[in-house]
């Protein structure tokens, strides 16, 4: 076991990049992520032995643009944003998606829509799962409920990024991003020769050129050029699914839940169990690609979906579950969020007796 | 003994250029890969391409490139220099692509000092999307969006946009020359400055800019001929030829 520390959710993370060979962070400033660039920063001065570059952008726009620009280059780089500047950014998701681009962004939900509020919310499931820029694209997304998770899922992206070339999109949220916990902060990653990565910018010589273009040549070209990326997102589908289950043997009600609003129904899941309610919890930690499976020849139980939004992520399990007249929504809009005894309530509703 | 008086550039490849005849486009383009060879750049040299009539360009070049998003080549070509220093980065963008689309990350990268060279061609017009109206379109200048009799006027649209001399306003912005491509010793001072642009990049110091006037007959309207005069004619009125700034002495 390695050292613990206790630190707060933006902060984790950004170290935790910084130790996944992260070495370039673009960003603009905006809560309730904004302590990740001050940690860049930060480190940049303080650390000069790690070449740290930190650039605060002047729009969220070219934010995302130099993060693309950067891992044409075969480096690792990164962004953190929220809400409206993850709007801006949705431009360069789908260039990056369309030019096999690994970049990485953190995306802390506040609640919308507009400018919103600076609290807690799940409110850009959509846009981040679904695709918030224009035409068919996928981008991984990776939804941790712990600081610890959060440390862990922050470096799996930057492999996965890279494996698929294809961008990560981390989703957090006010809760975690500012709350603090015991951590055990992961390792240094040996990196790879940035000029070593498949189609790295680097000057070509007289050798064959790389390249990223992302403009069709004819409709011909271009169902291949989409068809490739299908491909690639069927082969993502197949091999990065992340869930967790609680307690899903004797389950009769099936709380569905992840990010922060997760923390909330897994204590939730534990009071229901204490007053002998059989109560378990799927927590997809993939949202895209969304866990299917988990759901798999679930028969004849009720699913509670859980979330801190007007109802997103309850499409997909509707889509996944063999009855969607099974499927029952518990959500809270405005920032606030449920404690364990509303869900509590919401289950005892479903007529979660004890057996 | 055979003695080459013109070969075409080395760095190009075999593809036919899909501009317009009279277009300044070509010109610029084939001093690029002029000082591409002469230079040496295609082992450590990145091209960043806009959107507009060149984004077709990487096609053009055997070199290392990156089509940009709209405006955003500023952005994206700080992302790749700031990565690795030690590239040679190239932007290219147009009118509706560099003074439009992406005004903020042009002065941004000139605010930050960005040390890459930009060469911007203003034709003043939208030459790709079919002629409408730019913000360097001039004031009585017809566009489809800012049509006859009218052209372009100021309480609609307000004024053209100098941006070498904007730019120069920077402190980040070593170099700022405004040069034309409509005869055959303007192209030659094209050059220089181009030549200039990519030097002071591989010396390490600021941005550097070169605004090209540059003809569209087809998107104005006009002969090859009359194009090249109308630039003497009217747009150097507008927009005057000449070193803006030059502060590469200062910077050393």
């Amino acid at each position: 076991m390695g050292k613990k520390e206790f630190l707060q959710g933006n902060q984790a993370m950004a170290e935790s990049a910084i130790r996944a060979g992260c070495k370039l962070y673009f960003g603009y400033p905006i809560t309730p992520s904004s302590e990740v660039p001050e940690y860049y920063a930060k480190a940049m001065i303080e650390r000069p032995e790690e070449g740290i570059t930190f650039i605060q952008a002047e729009t969220e726009v070219s934010a995302f643009n130099m993060v693309a620009g950067a891992v044409a280059t075969g480096h690792r780089a990164m962004t953190a944003t929220s809400g409206p500047g993850f709007s801006l950014g949705q431009e360069a998701v789908s260039y990056m998606s369309a030019g096999d681009l690994p970049g990485v962004i953190v995306e802390v939900m506040r609640p919308g829509p507009g400018d919103g509020e600076i609290l807690a919310s799940q409110g850009d499931y959509f846009q981040a799962v679904k695709g918030g820029g224009h035409g068919d694209y996928q981008t991984l997304v990776l939804a941790p409920y712990s600081v610890q998770e959060m440390c862990e899922l922050m470096q799996e992206s930057f492999e996965l990024a890279e494996k698929y070339r294809n961008p990560v999109i981390l989703l957090s949220d006010a809760t975690l991003a500012k709350m603090r916990e015991s951590v055990e902060l992961p390792g240094y990653v040996p990196q790879k020769d940035p000029a070593s990565k498949p189609n790295a910018l680097r000057g070509c010589g007289k050798n064959e050129p790389h390249k990223v273009v992302t403009c069709g040549d004819g409709p011909v070209q271009w169902e291949e050029f989409n068809a490739r990326l299908q491909e690639k997102y069927k082969r993502i589908a197949e091999n990065e699914v992340r869930y967790k289950t609680y307690n899903l043997d004797d389950a009769e009600i099936i709380l569905v839940a992840f990010g922060s609003m997760a923390r909330v129904c897994e204590s939730a899941m534990k009071m229901a169990r204490e007053k002998g309610l059989k109560v378990g919890m799927i927590r997809p930690i993939s949202l895209w690609p969304f866990p299917d499976k988990a759901f798999e020849g679930i028969i004849g139980k009720k699913f509670l979906v859980c979330e801190l939004n007007a109802g997103q992520m309850v499409q997909d399990v509707k889509l996944a579950v063999e009855n969607k007249r099974d499927v029952f929504f518990y959500g809270k809009l405005g920032g606030t969020t449920p404690s364990p005894k509303n869900v509590l309530a919401e289950i005892v509703k479903l007529g979660g007796e004890s057996k | 003994m055979r003695k080459y008086v013109y070969k075409r550039p080395e760095v190009f490849t075999d593809a036919i250029t899909t501009y317009c005849g009279g277009c300044g486009h070509g010109i610029v383009n084939k001093l690029m890969a002029e000082l591409i060879d002469e230079i040496g750049l295609q082992e450590n040299g990145i091209l960043v391409w806009p959107i507009g009539c060149s984004c077709l360009s990487d096609r053009y070049y055997n070199m290392d490139a990156y089509m940009a998003l709209h405006g955003r080549a500023p952005a994206a070509a700080t992302g790749i220099k700031r990565a690795d220093p030690s590239k040679c980065v190239i932007v290219y963008q147009g009118d509706g692509d560099l003074v439009s689309e992406g005004m903020a990350e042009i002065m941004h990268a000139g605010i930050r000092g960005e040390k890459f060279s930009v060469i911007f061609i203003n034709n003043a017009i939208y030459g790709m999307t079919g002629a409408q109206m730019a913000p360097t379109t001039l004031l009585g200048q017809t566009a489809t969006t800012a049509p006859a009799p009218l052209g372009r006027i100021v309480d609609n649209s307000g004024y053209p946009v100098k941006m070498a001399e904007i730019l120069a306003e920077l402190p980040g912005v070593v170099y700022s020359e405004r040069v034309t491509v409509n005869s055959p010793a303007r192209i030659v001072q094209c050059k220089k400055a181009l030549k200039k642009a990519i030097e002071l990049q591989l010396a390490g110091k600021g941005m550097s800019f070169v605004e090209v006037l540059s003809p569209c007959p087809t998107g104005w309207k006009m002969a090859p001929t009359k194009a090249l005069d109308w630039i003497d004619d009217e747009m150097t009125k507008v927009y005057p030829l000449g070193v803006i700034k030059d502060a590469s002495k200062e910077a050393e």
